[in-house]
């Protein structure tokens, strides 16, 4: 709860700063209050407090808290380099960075809800935050048509959402959670319980962007702005993952196999589709929307093992989000002034900036589920809980797309070495060695020790 | 003291030629390589010794892995052969620039240890999971060496070395999934205890395919050796000794180490299918060898058809098989890295690697003519050497199983003679060549003398090895057995 505040006020400084003309200080000092926040988040998770706060609104337990520190770390990240993106806009770069902050309010409020109504605040806080985002480059084109788009998709899915909230209040008479999951668990309920609950999945299938609800993805990728599709896919997919998660585990859905067998295929779907349209794909930006799809594939699998694979699920996510904001600090570094994400762009990296060329080449690694990177013990918890469950089909097409994987990440790592540079060198602002650097390295050191994130939430 | 010193060694090697820079780079990896090698021969005279060298740490708790390493005959056998040719294989690149690419030498010698690094785990870890992950990052420096430092037009050089990356990368990934399958029977990923079990004969079957899809890729049997030509082609001479020399013996070892004592039953209902497969290699790679105009690729087609013969005598599962297949292991090593040397100081001076163009060497480079040709004669096993050794060993086991595998598999040495001589009668023998041909330099002349030294020695005494070897293979036998 305390989190919660601690956050929303900070987005209210980010305004005020405004208003008092601290801009240069804004950036430092909201990276310092996030820094606060998610040292008495881990100090709240280390007391093991249980707090139920607001009638039971919020109810901040392990999941809640060890989840709501992978998001303030990735928004830690993604504020540093806001600095460096916004610098032509210095006008705009608090409405920016205080937009990002409550999106983190809302991405917080959404794996710590304990009401059906404060999940659908948590939705809406952090959706609204990524349809101003999408469109904030106001003078291009592709960003309002990203925008738009993006709106009128995600607000469909959020009208999906509400509909299906609403079905399983009519089954229950209640929106709070934990007694949904007690009633949830009687033999005989209600045919609306499961039209609601298979609304509510639709919907966040389609914010995760799983196949068949994945078509708005590659496009509002590719035109917001940079900074915001590193947002769109590592924060915001992993939030709206863990939500999902969260939901699932609390209707006491597992034991229907039509559900179970729902999964499976759009599991195994996310993957294939993702990874051959992948395949394809000469846009970095575009490239890399559609691996989040074959992610997002990926991390349904925890969803089959409900009970037990919340662990495996934060770590899949501490992993893939790492290594996707080292990509995209590379990405951003590398394509800022070109106007096009294209992989040509690439060509050459490894000999005009080395250091910039190994960060990429370690998170596709990562990605693709090399051995030391946290990718591998991120896809490797993921296959032995799923065998254990009995899903070895699943398991098998989840190899066969690793491998299909590598082809496209190694895509890139060839431009970079093997081709010979067009551009001449040119200067990388010092954050986004930073971000890159760090990123990359917490993902090394928890692929070397991956207990220390697995443990979190025993 | 324990083997984790020698993995630490070569890390530390490869980060302090990495920051050594361009110009000592080279002598910096050379330096490690050989602190590395004498680390190990220490190591294997307390191992002889009776100290136990092994280590077991607890690493990762969920799921239950550890940092295991098991020092017995035959990992430290394998060790040696690594660390004895690292050395060699580097000194072998001091001849060559690898600065001309876009990224510096400091680099190349620091991938160069790191594979050793990667491939020394792999031999040691008694882990299923650490195995894998060695296992794994072996494969990373080898594809940026091939990629880098290739030879030959950049476009066909990413395709051949994508492939193998790819290839070799899917096959291990079922591998992956037969030890997750594993750990939810075992509880834990160790050798000791998965070598334990009592699994089905169903189960035994997928998983020991599993792992056959990683081994026969990475060795390869045919049908899987598609990738392996271009790849030795297209890679500089050093990535082709590390992947021909040490590399594929990974896969070799894995197949006596792991796949024959977890899936023994799998392993004998299929043992005809298997040494035929292994064999098919043999007789394929020893006629499209004969027909290669191409060095490097006639030497990889060689080698296909060596290590087919090396799988065959592990699939046998008896002790001969098994002994004789690690010894041949270790002798292939030796002969082939000696052979690709011999390629490259052809190249250094002629710039090709077409036989065509080559001939009229005898005249010009005795000393030479005569190194390369005992090379030659070791490879096709002549008495003496310690590859006779090896493959007459591997044959005998052969015959025990069935009389016409031996037959089929004696054919290596028929063919091989042919193949073999004929190529070194165009290469060396013929013509003058219009070109000049320099005697070989001493650090040339060098390596050529600690590769034919060690093939004669143990060829004529090869009690060390076998002694080192055999009581390991022993206890695999009886892990092997187990259903019986």
């Amino acid at each position: 709860m305390n989190t919660l505040i601690a956050i929303s006020a900070l987005g209210v400084f980010c305004l005020i700063a405004e208003i008092f003309n601290l801009r240069k200080a804004l950036v430092p000092v909201t990276i310092l209050g996030l820094l606060g926040i998610l040292g008495s988040t881990l100090h709240f998770y280390t007391i093991a407090e249980l707090s139920s706060d607001y009638n039971n609104m919020i109810f901040a337990d392990k999941y809640a808290d060890a989840f709501s520190s992978l998001f303030i770390l990735l928004t830690i990240f993604l504020v540093a380099m806001s600095h460096d993106v916004y610098k032509e806009h210095q006008t705009k770069i608090s409405d920016y960075v205080a937009i990002k902050v409550f999106l983190l309010a809302g991405a917080v409020a959404m794996v710590s809800f304990s009401n059906l109504s404060m999940y659908f605040l948590g939705i809406e806080t952090l959706s609204i935050a990524l349809y101003i985002l999408a469109g904030s480059s106001r003078l291009d084109i592709k960003s309002n048509e990203a925008g738009m788009k993006y709106f009128l998709m995600g607000s469909f899915a959020s009208g999906f959402i509400l509909f299906g909230i609403c079905l399983i209040y009519g089954t229950f008479g209640t929106f709070d959670l934990k007694e949904i999951t007690e009633f949830s668990g009687a033999l005989d309920k209600a045919i609306w319980f499961s039209i609601g609950v298979s609304l509510i999945t639709i919907g966040m299938l389609f914010k995760i962007a799983a196949v068949p609800f994945h078509f708005w993805a590659p496009d509002v990728y590719e035109g917001a702005p940079s900074l915001v599709t590193a947002t769109m896919s590592t924060l915001a997919k992993v939030v709206a993952f863990a939500s999902l998660y969260k939901l699932l585990a609390a209707m006491n859905l597992f034991p229907t196999v039509q559900f179970q067998n729902i999964i499976v295929v759009v599991s195994i779907l996310s993957m294939t589709v993702g990874n051959i349209m992948a395949l394809r794909q000469q846009n970095v930006k575009r490239m890399l929307a559609f691996s989040g799809i074959s992610h997002a594939g990926f991390m349904l699998m925890t969803v089959l093992s409900i009970a037990n694979s919340a662990n495996n699920l934060l770590y899949y996510t501490f992993a893939y989000a790492l290594a996707g904001i080292a990509a995209f600090a590379v990405v951003i570094s590398v394509t800022k002034d070109k106007g096009n994400e294209d992989t040509s762009n690439f060509n050459g990296l490894g000999k005009t900036n080395p250091l910039m060329a190994a960060v990429l080449t370690m998170s596709l690694l990562s990605m693709a589920g090399i051995p030391v990177f946290a990718g591998f013990f991120a896809k490797f918890n993921l296959f032995t809980q799923t065998i254990q469950a009995g899903y070895l089909v699943v398991v098998i097409a989840g190899v066969i797309n690793s491998i299909i994987s590598v082809g496209y990440y190694f895509k890139l790592i060839l431009a970079m070495y093997t081709k010979e540079p067009a551009a001449e060198k040119q200067a990388t602002p010092f954050v986004y060695y930073a971000v890159g650097v760090v990123a990359i390295l917490l993902n090394v050191a928890i692929g070397l020790y991956p207990t220390v994130i697995s443990n979190l939430l025993k | 003291m324990n083997v984790s010193l020698i993995l630490i060694i070569l890390l530390i090697g490869a980060i302090a030629t990495f920051l050594s820079g361009d110009k000592l780079a080279s002598k910096v990896a050379l330096l490690f390589s050989l602190v590395t090698l004498g680390c190990a021969s220490v190591l294997v005279n307390h191992f002889l010794g009776g100290i136990d060298i092994s280590l077991n740490n607890p690493w990762i708790l969920q799921p239950n892995v550890s940092f295991a390493l098991k020092a017995d005959g035959l990992s430290l056998a394998m060790v040696l052969l690594t660390a004895s040719l690292t050395p060699i294989i580097i000194f072998s690149g001091f001849g060559n620039n690898f600065e001309s690419r876009s990224v510096g030498t400091k680099n190349f010698y620091a991938l160069v240890l790191f594979m050793a690094f990667a491939m020394t785990g792999t031999f040691l870890a008694a882990d299923g999971l650490l195995y894998y992950i060695f296992w794994e990052l072996a494969l990373i420096p080898i594809y940026f060496i091939a990629l880098v430092w290739g030879n030959g037009d950049a476009e066909e050089r990413k395709k051949a070395v994508v492939k193998f990356f790819i290839y070799t990368l899917g096959g291990s990934l079922f591998m992956l999934v037969a030890f997750a399958y594993l750990y939810t029977k075992a509880g834990s990923f160790l050798l000791s205890d998965l070598t334990k079990l009592n699994l089905s004969a169903t189960e035994q079957t997928w998983i020991f395919f599993a792992f056959f899809l990683a081994y026969a890729i990475k060795i390869p049997i045919i049908p899987f050796h598609t990738w392996q030509a271009k790849v030795y082609q297209k890679a500089p001479t050093i990535g082709t000794m590390l992947l021909s020399g040490i590399m594929l013996k990974m896969g070799l070892y894995s197949v006596i180490r792991w796949q024959l004592p977890i899936a023994p039953l799998a392993a004998k209902m299929y043992m005809p299918t298997l040494i035929g497969l292994s064999i098919a290699g043999v007789i394929y790679g020893s006629i499209v060898a004969l027909r290669q105009k191409d060095l490097k690729k006639l030497l990889a087609y060689s080698s296909l058809a060596h290590v087919g013969l090396i799988a065959a005598g592990c699939y046998t599962l008896t002790e001969a098989g098994l002994s004789g297949a690690v010894s041949q292991m270790i002798a292939h090593g030796f002969v082939i890295v000696g052979l690709f040397f011999a390629a490259e100081v052809i190249f250094r001076r002629f710039g090709t690697y077409k036989i065509d163009e080559m001939g009229g060497v005898r005249s010009q480079a005795s000393k030479f003519t005569s190194m390369f040709m005992i090379l030659v004669l070791a490879s096709v096993a002549l008495p003496g050497t310690f590859n006779f050794v090896g493959e007459f060993t591997v044959l005998y086991s052969l015959s025990q199983v069935n009389i016409w595998f031996a037959v089929l598999g004696g054919t290596t040495i028929i063919l091989g003679a042919y193949y073999m001589l004929k190529m070194f009668q165009n290469v060396m023998l013929g013509e003058t060549n219009t070109k000049v041909f320099a005697e070989v330099t001493t650090s040339e002349a060098v390596i050529f003398v600690i590769l034919i030294a060690f093939l004669l020695f143990y060829g004529l005494y090869p009690k060390p090895i076998v002694d080192l070897v055999n009581p390991s293979i022993k206890e695999i036998l009886t892990q092997i057995n187990r259903f019986n």
